[in-house]
């Protein structure tokens, strides 16, 4: 069994009265343990609040219309309260995009881990001020901290810091899979790469699953064995990472690939994807590629595509993987 | 703009207040601005609680002649009555009719109400603006006075100022109140100048050569307007209550007939004693309505200023 | 710490600027308070000594003096709390008046203001907390409702209501009347009785500014990323509405705090009016009402004194909640 098991996951966000965006559309997928799964996609195709989805954070105006995701066996779509807070010890962690604003200004890091440590402390686990140190040192160590930084505050930390300083406390949980949202968008590129690295590390010696959300296609395919790409709050392509830099692919994912230049080439042509996302906050018919797509067939734009098989992982698209039951039931896409 | 995000974005730092950025143009026309906020406003289940109310007190105090079944300073009727048919809300000792006095006494607290609040705005946002965008001494020594003057105790300065001045009217009372309750809103629309103009499309304005005037009224000054409205509503809550506090101490004019000399006769005729609690309980009802009514549209306007402070 | 060094110089020049502004107001205004004021003493039936006359000239403007030498006498008066004669009590000096009215004072406004901070503050968190539900718009409304009493209307309303129709509560004064002000039980208790409706207004009128405040910081706070982090973390409800919210959107309260106390004070000087409760608020009103410009003066300097030292006494309050200005 994996050990995440997403089925048809819809977000809706209500701004106002009677407005409906649905930021995420149908979205299936399955985890297994111990896989390192990146997402990405461009600002506003969803990534980030199917994070907070999988992990339930998802604050009003946003709501999980309705999907199925079985975390470990257990369907925690419909979990609240104190048995959803329970299940984020050994089960879900999420670190936030912005570790500077990630910890309370009022609190040291210190009181950071004491303040998890005995939430999810079980019956007869107690946590005097030396537990929580030794603790905290330990994981602090973990994202390669020294345990001076115990006695810090937020603000005397750097972002870089205060990002391994969030990572620390989602270790804490000891969890089975860690969601991590963004984490170096806020950050230098050599600060970045330190990170990613931590990261990768962590995951490797401790072994939980890990879904990486990024709009950085060149962090995702560095860290992750497997990359999901989202487009318009649906998934259109899932690659092993090593897979995706070549080969045909969803028009998308090819267009994404190509706005990125050969910093060692000759000459270098800046790529882009002509056209704008589309408003979420209407029906889509059809695959809502359409408009900025360079293959684009009839029946793209009547026919939402399914994901079907492509090279070692699948797709998307009627053109580049046909599906067989759209092709079974006689509509023939023609090339 | 990412629309999807189910955080909101991130706080402008040092901001006090979260303000919607406006794409920075030309302005819609005044009558088409006001329009539309009133709109917006009425959307707001409080605020529009608060223009109902301030609706009636407005047309109240423009249709006095027409509402008021007698004048209100014409001492023709028997003092101390309670009320009757003739006096709806009885008469005061010096057998004047009540109801009149409500009705005509709306037009100077309402006056009065707009006319400080208006007024102290007008040196909030002048000293604020200048504070803000021009940082270095000027700034200094502006808000310096800006904090020397929200320290000094507001209501006891307006009644020693209001005990020094000799000569008393509706205007100085106006003065007095504009003059102490300046400066709250002063600090605030500072702070948000200061963030502001730091902003690209100041930077930009002061770049392509906008005279100083210019960046400030037109680019600067738009994007505060719910900053400003707020203000106002807040200065003008104050200053209907300072009116009634000053006339309730005999510190306003004794010959104009408002809500607090209302108040202050009562006081002096002990008309709790005498059974006349009418004369306490109209004009005291009269006055917190008017003041509930701007902090009602003052939710909606920081509702319009503050995205997460939106009713759903 | 810097932070603390520079409000004590802010504390101090404020200080310097506070006082000066009280020697020149009188100066300035129109008609002559000196004058106006000499003249009411004369008539006032007592004697008056030089010494008096003089103490009053120097709060209000000695003629033909330079202003250097009267401002160099007012500070040396104010030093020795020496603020001349008021014409509404002829028999004591300003300071001895001033000294007796300042512990009733003390005792209902400075009780009330923190109680009514402390309740308004929880209030708004609770409401900040539960916002949009049922809890949130009763507190509010009630917050609304209240926050738009003039004070010494609801002081009037309550009097009516419990003192003179129900009789439950004393109509006036701070104590029984024929009593005289000592430490016993008995007047404690009386003193304690006769102040509850007036501490009962100041709480009412007060209170909705700190639950408006606290209840916007709160929803302003917990739209912050690490409030959202403690939920993700499963921390537990309270921990992350108390210490990671409210402890937040307290700061901000703190600071309105200092300056709020210049609106309770006003607020007492209405309702201690409406009370005859014998405090400083009182006898601004008496002052104002017959224009006792000495009284005015001393009592002027002597508020705005104190809140100043309230406002830096919380600013370095300040510094034990927020760890980021203790740099």
């Amino acid at each position: 069994m994996a050990l995440l098991e997403v089925q048809g996951v819809n977000v809706v966000y209500e701004p106002t009265r009677g407005q409906r965006i649905w930021s995420v559309r149908d979205v299936d997928l399955v985890l297994e343990q111990g896989e390192f799964v990146g997402l990405v996609g461009e600002s506003g195709c969803g990534k980030s609040t199917l994070g907070f989805a999988l992990t339930r954070m998802l604050r009003p105006p946003a709501r999980l219309e309705n999907g199925v995701i079985r975390f470990d066996g257990v369907d925690i779509s419909t979990l609240k309260g104190e048995r959803l807070r329970r299940q984020r010890r050994n089960g879900f962690a999420i670190v936030l995009q912005s570790g500077m604003n990630a910890l309370n200004p009022v609190r040291n890091v210190e009181h950071h881990f004491g303040d998890i440590l005995k939430a999810h402390a079980h019956a007869g686990e107690h946590y005097p001020g030396a537990t929580v140190r030794r603790r905290g040192a330990e994981l602090l160590g973990k994202v390669g901290l020294d345990a001076t930084v115990l006695s810090r505050f937020p603000h005397e930390l750097s972002g870089g810091m205060r990002q391994r300083v969030s990572i620390a406390l989602a270790l804490a949980l000891e969890p089975r899979m860690i969601i991590f949202d963004e984490p170096t968008t806020a950050l230098d590129v050599i600060v970045q790469k330190a990170v990613i690295q931590t990261i990768k590390d962590l995951q490797r010696e401790n072994g939980f699953s890990a879904i990486l959300i990024s709009h950085d296609l060149g962090i995702v395919l560095e860290a992750t064995d497997r990359v999901m790409v989202m487009y318009a709050g649906r998934i259109v392509e899932d690659q092993p990472s090593k897979d995706l830099v070549s080969g045909p692919h969803h028009p998308y994912t090819e267009a994404l690939l190509k706005c990125y230049a050969d910093p060692r080439a000759d000459e270098i042509h800046l790529g882009g994807i002509p056209g704008t996302p589309p408003d979420l906050s209407l029906p889509q018919a059809g695959c809502s590629f359409t408009p900025r797509c360079p293959l684009v067939q009839d029946i793209c734009r009547t026919l939402d595509p399914p994901l079907s098989p492509l090279g070692h992982g699948s797709a998307a698209c009627h053109v580049r993987a046909p599906s067989a039951a759209v092709a079974g039931e006689g509509v023939k896409p023609v090339h | 703009m990412s629309i999807v995000s189910p955080v909101p974005p991130p706080e402008v730092p040092g901001a006090g207040v979260e303000i919607r950025v406006g794409p920075a143009g030309p302005m819609p026309g005044p009558l088409r601005f006001f329009g539309r906020a009133l709109r917006t406003l009425w959307s707001n289940r409080k605020a529009s609680i608060g223009l109902v109310i301030l609706g009636l007190v407005i047309l109240v105090a423009v249709f006095a002649p027409l509402i008021a079944p007698h004048s209100p300073t014409a001492t023709t009727f028997v003092p101390y009555q309670n009320p009757s048919t003739t006096n709806w809300f009885g008469t005061t000792g010096n057998g004047q009719d009540v109801f009149s006095q409500m009705v005509y006494g709306a037009r100077i607290s309402l006056l009065v109400g707009i006319a400080a609040g208006a007024m102290a705005t007008l040196v909030a946002v002048t000293i604020g603006l200048i504070a803000g965008y021009r940082p270095g001494v000027i700034d200094e020594l502006l808000s310096f006075m800006t904090n020397l003057v929200l320290v000094i105790p507001g209501l006891p300065l307006m009644f020693i100022l209001a005990a020094y001045l000799q000569k008393r009217s509706v205007w100085t009372i106006v003065l007095v109140v504009a003059f102490t309750s300046w400066a709250t809103g002063a600090r605030v629309i500072r702070s948000q100048a200061s963030t502001l103009r730091t902003r690209e499309f100041v930077t930009s304005a002061v770049f392509s050569g906008e005279g100083l005037f210019r960046v400030v009224f037109r680019e600067i000054l738009p994007n505060m307007t719910s900053l400003v409205a707020g203000s106002f509503f807040s200065a003008a809550t104050a200053a209907v209550m300072a009116e009634a506090s000053l006339e309730f101490l005999g510190l306003g004019d004794p010959n104009t007939v408002s809500w607090g000399t209302i108040l202050y006769y009562a006081q002096q005729q002990n008309s709790l004693l005498t059974g006349q609690w009418v004369l306490v309980f109209a004009p005291g009802l009269a006055i917190a309505l008017l003041a509930v009514s701007f902090t009602l549209i003052n939710f909606g306007v920081d509702a319009l200023s503050n995205p997460r402070l939106r009713e759903k | 710490m810097r932070y603390v060094a520079r409000k004590v110089v802010l504390f101090l020049i404020t200080l310097w600027a506070a006082i000066t502004l009280n020697f020149i107001l009188p100066r300035l205004m129109p008609g002559s308070p000196v004058d106006a004021a000499l003249a009411k003493l004369a008539s006032s039936g007592q004697p008056i000594t030089n010494a008096e006359r003089r103490a009053v000239e120097i709060q209000l403007g000695v003629p033909h003096t330079s202003l250097i030498t009267q401002y160099w006498d007012y500070w040396t008066s104010i030093v020795h709390l020496n603020f001349g004669t008021s014409y509404s009590f002829p028999s004591e000096t300003v300071a001895q008046t001033i000294g007796k009215a300042a512990p009733w004072t003390l005792a209902l406004v400075g009780v009330t203001t923190i109680l009514a901070f402390i309740i308004g503050t929880l209030l708004g968190v609770y409401a900040g907390w539960r916002r949009g539900k049922t809890a949130d718009t009763s507190v509010t409304l009630g917050a609304t409702f209240f926050a738009a009493f003039p004070p010494f209307w609801l002081g009037l309303l309550l009097l009516y209501v419990f003192a003179f129709t129900y009789g439950w509560f004393p109509i006036k004064g701070g104590y029984n009347p024929g009593e005289t002000p000592n430490l016993s039980l008995s007047f404690l208790s009386s003193a304690a009785y006769h102040s509850i409706i007036p501490a009962l207004t100041l709480a009412i009128t007060s209170l909705s500014g700190w639950v408006f405040g606290m209840r916007n910081n709160m929803i302003n706070t917990l739209g912050e990323d690490y409030v959202t982090f403690a939920e993700a973390n499963g921390l537990r409800t309270r921990t992350v509405a108390l210490l990671y919210a409210a402890r937040n959107a307290l700061l901000p309260n703190v600071t309105a705090f200092g300056l709020s106390l210049g609106a309770v004070v006003g607020g007492s000087v209405l309702v201690e009016g409406v009370f005859s409760y014998p405090g400083l608020g009182n006898l601004l009103y008496i002052a104002v009402v017959n224009h006792d410009f000495p009284l005015m003066q001393a009592l002027f300097l002597v508020i705005t004194v104190a809140m100043l030292v309230a406002i830096f006494i919380v600013d370095l309050l300040y510094v034990r909640l927020d760890p980021r200005v203790r740099q």
